[in-house]
Formats: structure tokens, sequence, C-alpha cells
């Protein structure tokens, strides 16, 4: 707890000199992906969540070091102040007195009460509904205190209302749209009352969106700004141009482009770039089941183990050929550090190994050699007749095919062919369960792309590794488990750590978890840990990066800078 | 004897002329005896030829084509740097000697992956164009000589029109990706998939070109003369229609070919085409976008390559069309 004290005293120094709501006028910024709901329960891109969190808040945020700061809560829970019950089965959720609505009502604990039935309602399909896991009720004990009660004891039991993925609704506004009416109900989604500084004053899907402040919000000086319009469309290379050298907008969101073209552009002077580095981590996955379209509806299933990805040693090769900082460097710049872990953040959660991160292809050779995989007349090494060549598929990006061809090149230099896939990003992140080339279904040896999770205890996050997450026929392929690791030690200490409350003894298993999966297993190859790239004019103050929550969590805080 | 003689030779030599300056042929009566009248003989091809030698654009643009294709496919054999060789030291290097194309963002050679991009990029473009034309020759003949074709031909046509041709080439290239990798190789499955899905989505301007044309010779005397002698169907197409839509096809050929390396640089771009490490005209265009203010040469060079290839065939095929029409040539 103390290190919530802490963050929120860090929040409130790094808050301007106190100034007066409404007059620092218009906010432009520029999301290249335009929003298409503001609603965060039927959407979990950021592109849609950013915009809600300057209306919609959470009852607590996480920031950036990944303690919790209060919101809409008066005090974070805890077993001292008794908030969380002896055996981790109830939350009790204290809020804030004398918050208002933006309509002048008060909020209360059965708006948070429905905000839950809302999410967790039959035929809804609410996109955040893993955050609801384990919950069976949620009472509202009177006007200011919410009881959250789980079936069974919940680790960690702070998650529903934790952070801008899963703001409070009012429930007057949305009493409606219970169950299957919610996606259809357009005037709610796309205009939802909120305690956040701003409110909804025009909403497009799709192209532009405006705020103005809210007049009922909590702090009388906030927001500096009286308006806020938000700009969606067109790409990270011409949003950049319009804060960095055109100056046509304040912020900008999520440039991901090359170190060497954005450089120059951050010289103008215009403005500036700012990283705020989460939990994202750009890793390769090396399906651990065979592939081979020999197998037909079989094709990458647990019946078939990978014919030599399932062997330590060409794991650990081909980890060892690959010269992270040198990726990081060249495709990434300010936007990426090399790491050998998918668990970045919090440090708690951490183990710290980094042998990963120096290059060493001599070592790889070696490896192979002892391990028995000889070169073959074409370079390619090759053992009992199966050659070390893979296919390696990413989404269609810049900086990634760049990656991709790196790595070729280096794995070339060990003995192991490569063939390179791009697949689009719509098609690669797809869910439908008849798409071939969806990350779940993994129809190749080696696979590309960023993930991360969104609460500072990566529990929920580790769960997606074990047996029963991996996508097959039966489930649609739907399982999260896309790399198709199966060891029956990981799931058992999965299962200690759904029963482990003391944080010491949870941070010890996580981190022995995560070995497994990265620096002892290789199986999962981190590359990067990315941030989260934005830029903004030289004029606006008040920006803090948090890389857990979305890029406007503290537009409260941002004024204009003399 | 001699009087008459004279008089008729001064017949010949006016008909000869009042009949030349209208047709615009040689003057000179057909021998008397074709078959040993001497002096060399002339095909329609060496006609062609001919005529075209005379047209100048096209002339240039067929050297410039040829040596095009000279430095694409006798290229990799006199510089022998690997297109996709990553020299992380050498990255963005300008013009130099080992380099003297320059290096791209990885420090691959521009000038290896320019020869490379151009071996991908013609072929591509003169299969599918082949392909469409093929194709679209073969649909415009049929429904434009056989009424009863025509109909569900034009249907189909339009058919073809109206399908919104991103999607399908997505549904294309998912449905057969993996088949004909499989069974050709990822590069040339990749090739044969694309070829055959701008092919099948490109020839219907030259099916309704075709078509028109046919049912405006339909109705000229040549063909009735040649239907009134009983010439079976197969060979009126071939000896008598064919012949006289050739031009429109060319001129169709030439833009198709054109079409064929703008599509197939859209799509790699897309993800579609061929895979990374395996550069093209239009995915060297692309990848040098982003870095545009920086680098322009990496944008101009494969753009330079892309516009002049183009601009060669289309002048190749004016020219050629102007050779071939027995109406022009001579002129």
């Amino acid at each position: 707890m103390k290190k919530a004290l802490v963050s929120a005293l860090a929040l409130m120094m790094a808050s301007p000199a106190v100034a007066e709501r409404g007059s620092d006028g218009e906010l432009r910024v520029l999301y290249w992906q335009a929003a298409s709901v503001l609603n965060p329960y039927l959407s979990t891109g950021a592109k849609d969540v950013d915009p809600a969190s300057m209306v919609l808040e959470p009852l607590a945020l996480v920031g950036n070091d990944g303690a919790l700061i209060p919101v809409l809560a008066a005090e974070i829970p805890s077993i001292e102040n008794g908030g969380i019950s002896e055996d981790f089965t109830t939350v009790t959720w204290r809020l804030k007195p004398g918050v208002t609505w933006s309509d002048g009502t008060p909020l209360t604990a059965a708006d948070v009460a429905f905000t839950a039935d809302y999410c967790m309602a039959p035929g809804f399909g609410c996109a955040v509904l893993a955050e609801f896991e384990g919950i069976k009720t949620v009472e509202a004990v009177d006007d200011r205190t919410v009881r959250i009660h789980y079936g069974a004891p919940k680790y960690p039991p702070l998650q529903a209302f934790v952070g801008g993925r899963t703001p409070i609704l009012q429930k007057a506004q949305f009493e409606p749209c219970l169950g299957e009416a919610g996606a259809s109900c357009t005037r709610q989604n796309f205009g939802p009352i909120g305690t956040g500084p701003f409110r909804v004053t025009s909403f497009e899907p799709g192209n532009v969106s405006t705020f103005e402040a809210n007049p009922h919000y909590r702090d009388p000086a906030k927001p500096a700004f009286a308006t806020v319009t938000i700009k969606g469309g067109g790409d990270a290379m011409a949003a950049a141009r319009a804060v960095l050298e055109t100056g046509e907008f304040d912020f900008a969101w999520n440039l991901q482009l090359a170190p060497d073209i954005v450089a120059p552009m951050e010289a103008a002077g215009k403005g500036k770039l700012v990283g705020s580095f989460g939990s994202m981590v750009e890793r390769i996955e090396l399906n651990q089941t065979d592939p081979s379209p020999a197998l037909g509806k079989e094709r990458s299933t647990l019946a078939h183990p990978h014919p030599f990805l399932t062997d330590p040693a060409v794991r650990r090769a081909l980890s060892m050929a690959i010269d992270r900082p040198i990726l990081a460097e060249l495709a990434y710049g300010p936007a990426g550090k090399p790491t050998c872990t998918i668990v970045p953040v919090p440090l708690d959660f951490t183990s710290g190994r980094d042998d990963c991160l120096k290059q060493d292809i001599q070592g790889a050779n070696r490896l192979l050699d002892e391990a028995g995989w000889l070169p073959g007349p074409d370079g390619v090494r090759q053992k009992d007749g199966v050659p070390l060549r893979l296919v390696f598929q990413t989404t269609v990006n810049a900086v990634r095919q760049d990656v991709q061809s790196l790595v070729k090149q280096w794995w070339s230099e060990i003995g192991v062919a490569t063939d390179l896939k791009t697949i689009d990003g719509t098609v690669f992140f797809g869910g439908d369960a008849g798409n071939p080339d969806s990350r779940a279904r993994f129809l190749a040896d080696a696979q590309m792309f960023t993930d991360a999770f969104y609460l500072p205890d990566p529990a929920s996050f580790l769960e997606e590794f074990v047996c029963s997450r991996v996508p097959n026929d039966e489930n649609q392929w739907q399982g999260n488990n896309s790399v198709r690791f199966c060891d029956p030690d990981f799931d058992a200490r999965m299962a200690a750590l759904n029963q482990t409350g003391a944080a010491r003894e949870r941070h010890r298993i996580a981190k022995e978890m995560t070995d497994m999966l990265t620096a002892d297993g290789h199986v999962v190859l981190p590359l990067i840990h990315r941030g989260m790239i934005g830029a903004h004019a030289n004029s606006l103050a008040g920006i803090l990066p948090n890389g857990w929550e979305g890029s406007l969590w503290n537009i409260a805080d941002w004024s204009r800078a003399e | 004897m001699t009087e008459t003689r004279r008089q008729h030779d001064l017949s010949v030599t006016e008909t000869v002329e009042a009949s030349s300056v209208a047709a615009g042929i040689t003057p000179g009566l057909p021998p008397d005896d074709p078959l040993h009248a001497g002096g060399e003989t002339r095909s329609q091809w060496r006609d062609v030829w001919r005529q075209f030698r005379s047209h100048r654009g096209a002339m240039v643009a067929l050297v410039l084509f040829v040596s095009t294709i000279l430095f694409v496919l006798v290229g990799p054999y006199l510089w022998t740097i690997d297109p996709t060789y990553v020299d992380i030291r050498a990255r963005n290097s300008g013009f130099s000697v080992a380099h003297p194309l320059g290096t791209d963002q990885l420090g691959r050679d521009m000038l290896a992956r320019l020869m490379a991009g151009g071996r991908v990029s013609i072929a591509v473009g003169l299969t599918a164009m082949i392909i469409a034309i093929t194709l679209g020759s073969l649909i415009g003949l049929v429904s434009g000589y056989f009424r009863r074709m025509d109909a569900p031909l034009m249907r189909l046509t339009e058919l073809f029109l109206a399908l919104p041709l991103l999607p399908l080439l997505l549904l294309m290239v998912t449905l057969f990706r993996e088949p004909l990798s499989q069974s050709f190789g990822p590069a040339m499955g990749t090739f044969i998939l694309i070829v055959s899905a701008i092919g099948a989505t490109s020839w219907m301007q030259a099916a309704r070109i075709v078509r028109g044309d046919v049912l405006g010779l339909k109705e000229r005397e040549f063909i009735l003369a040649a239907k009134s002698i009983g010439t079976p169907a197969h060979r009126m197409i071939l000896r008598h229609v064919l012949p006289n839509v050739l031009s429109p096809i060319m001129v169709a050929a030439t833009l198709g070919i054109a079409t064929a390396i703008i599509t197939e640089s859209a799509l790699s771009f897309l993800g579609l085409g061929f895979p990374p490490d395996f550069p093209t005209w239009g995915r060297l265009l692309y990848d040098a976008v982003d870095q545009m203010v920086m680098y322009p040469w990496r944008v101009i060079l494969p753009g330079l390559f892309i516009s002049l290839t183009v601009l060669c065939v289309n002048y190749i095929g004016d020219g050629l069309r102007d050779a071939m029409d027995p109406r022009i040539r001579g002129r």
C-alpha cells in the first residue's frame, strides 16, 4: 500500500500549478485508428478504450509502477483495511463521497453492481468477461459500499473495475441495454454518461468525436481544456507528421515507426515522443505440435508433437542465434528494449534472467552439433532425415518484416532454413474458427507477434499457457495457448499459484513458470519489451507515461504550457 | 503490231498510277508469272517489322525494354551479391563502389535487389497479361461471333466486373496458397497464384473490346463473301476475324502488363503476394515509402524501372498496332 501512496503522490506532484477548468481551449488529438464505439464492454481495442476513458472511470487505475491508484474508490481494498476478506472470497469497495455523473445525479453502489450484472448478463457477449471470472454476485451494501462475492478464493482478488477496460456505467442510462439488447443500444454506446473529466458532445464512429469539460467533475479546477476533438484515420506516419512536423494536432497515439524515420521529425522541435512501457512483449512462439500439411485436420494438434521444435537444444540454439539488442536498436529505437522474459513488469514478478541478450552463433552451432543435428549437403542441418526447415509467419508491418529478414539470416548462420510468410493483421488476429492463418490455428513452425496483460499480477496471463487452453477442433481453435505448450509440471504450478495468497510466494511461482516458458524452456522467445510511443506538441504539459493504461489515462491533468 | 502494243502499255501505266494513288501500294501490276518473278519475297511479318522500324518511339522503347530484360536476366550473373543478404554494418549506405546503388535499411544491396525484383515483376506482368488476353479474346470472340453465346458470356463478364477484386483475391489466397506452396514451393506457388489471380480478374475489358469489334466485322462484305463460299466457323474466326481484331488486343495487352505489375505490388503490400524476403519492384517501392524523405533514391529507382517498363511496353504496343494495321502500313 506504501507503493500506492507513492504513486498517488507522484501523480499530485506531476500535476501542473492550479489552473481553471476549461481555460486552455481546445485539445486536438489524433488516433490514426478511429474509435468505433465508446463502450469498453463492447470492444477492448485501445482505439475505443482510450477515448472512452475520458468519460468513463473505473474504481481504480493501475499506475506505471504496477501499484493501484484509487479513482472512484475511496481507498484500495486490502486485507489490512478489511476490504479483502481473509479467505479471499469477498472484496469490499468504498466509493468516494460526493461523486456525481455528468448529468448531475449521484454515483451509487447500485451503479457498480449494475455494471457487473451488465457484463455478466447471458447473451450479451461482454468483451472483458474474463475480468469478471469467478464472481458470483456483486451486492450494493449501502449507497457507498459495494461487495464482490467470489464463489471460491480468488487470486488476485482485485480484478473487475480495476483499469480503464472495466469502468463503471450509469445504471439509469444502461438499464434498457441488459443482455442481448446490449450491442444494439446505439445511443448509450455512442454517448455514455460518465464521471470522468469530459462528456461526449458528438460521436461519429470511425471518424471524429468531440468532448467538452464535464461541469460536474469532482475536481473544480480540472480539466484544463474546455473541449477535446479526437480525429481518427490515416496511418502512423501521417499522425507523426501532423504532430511533429506540421503541428496540426497536439497529441498522436501509437506510432510504431522505424527509429530513423521519427528521429529527424522530432529534431524539427515542434513536439516530443513519449514512450510508456507496459507489459507488451514482442515474441516468437515455437510451435510444439506438427503443422505438416500431410496431417490434414490434425495439423498443429497435440496428437502430433513437432518433429524438431520439441528438442530443447534446437529451441535454445534458435534463441541464442538472435541478437536482440541489434533488433531493438534497428527496428524499434526508443519504442523497444531487448528482453528475455514475457513478464517484463512489474519488477516483483520479473525473474531477471538476461543471458539471452548476448548473441552466440558459435555456441548455437556447437549445441546443435552436440545434439546430433549435422549440416547436410545444402548447409541445412538434419538428423534422421528431418531437416531444420521452418515456416516463420507474422503480420504485415514494415518493422516486423525487417525483423523477419534479420532473424532468417541469423538462423541461416546456424544451419536452419526459414521460409517467411506474412498475413494481414486482421486475419492473423481474427478469431474465426475456419481461418487457417490465425494466430490460434498456427499452421506454421514459428510466429511473431506482441502480447500483453493488463493487471499487474500476471496470473491470468500465465494461465493462458496451461494444457487445457491449447486451441483445438473442439474449442473452435479459440484457446490462447497458441504455442501449444503442454507440461503437467507447469499446470501443477498454475494450480498452486491460484491457491496462493502470499505475495512473495506468488512472485516465486510466477517467476518459475515464466522461466519454464522462456529462459529455460525457450518455447516462447521474447525479443523486445515494447513501449507505446505517442507524440505530443511541446506546448502540452502534464502527460505521464503509463504502460498499463491508455494514453489518455490522466487527461484531466493535461494543460497548455506557456 | 507496234501500235497496239504501245497502246496496251500506256493503258497499263495509267491504271497502275490511278489505282496506286488510292491504294497506297507500290506501282506495278502483279507479274504475269508470280512464281518466277524474281526479287525478294515479302511475308506479312517482314512488312510488319519494316513498318515497326519506322516508328521511332517504338524502336527506342524496344531497345530500352530489351536492355531492361537483359539487366534482370543477365545482371545477376555479373553482380553476384545475394539480394537478401543482410549486412547491418552497411545499412542505409549511399552510392558507393561496394554498393553502386546503395543499400536499404537492413544493408541489402539495392542493385542486386532491383535485378531480382525485376525478374519477378516482369515475369508476373507478362504471364498475367498473356492469361488475361487469352481469356479475354477467347470470350470476346465467342460472344461476338456466336449470337447464342453472346448474352450468357456478356452477363458473365459483367458479373466479373462487378466482383470486388480485393475480397476475391483474399479468398483465392486463403484457399489456394497452402496447396500451391505444397506442390510448387513457396515462391513458385505464390507466382502461380498471383499470376492466375491477376489474370482471372483482368480479362473483362479485353473481352468487351474484342466483342464489339467482332460484332462490327461480322457485317462486313468479306465476311459475307467468306461465309457464302462455306467457310467453317473455326477457320472464319482464325483466318478472317482474329487478324482484324489483333490491334485492339495488342493495345489491351500492353496496358495489361502495366496493370499486372502494379497489382502485384499492391498485393505484396497487403501481405497477399510474395514472401517478404522475395524482392519485387512493387515491394521495393512500398518498403521505401516510409523513408522517402531521407533516402529518395530507394523510391525513385524501383519507381523508375516500373514506369520505364510500362511506358516501353505501351510504346511497343503502339508501334505494333500501327505496323499490323494494313490500312496504315506503308504510309
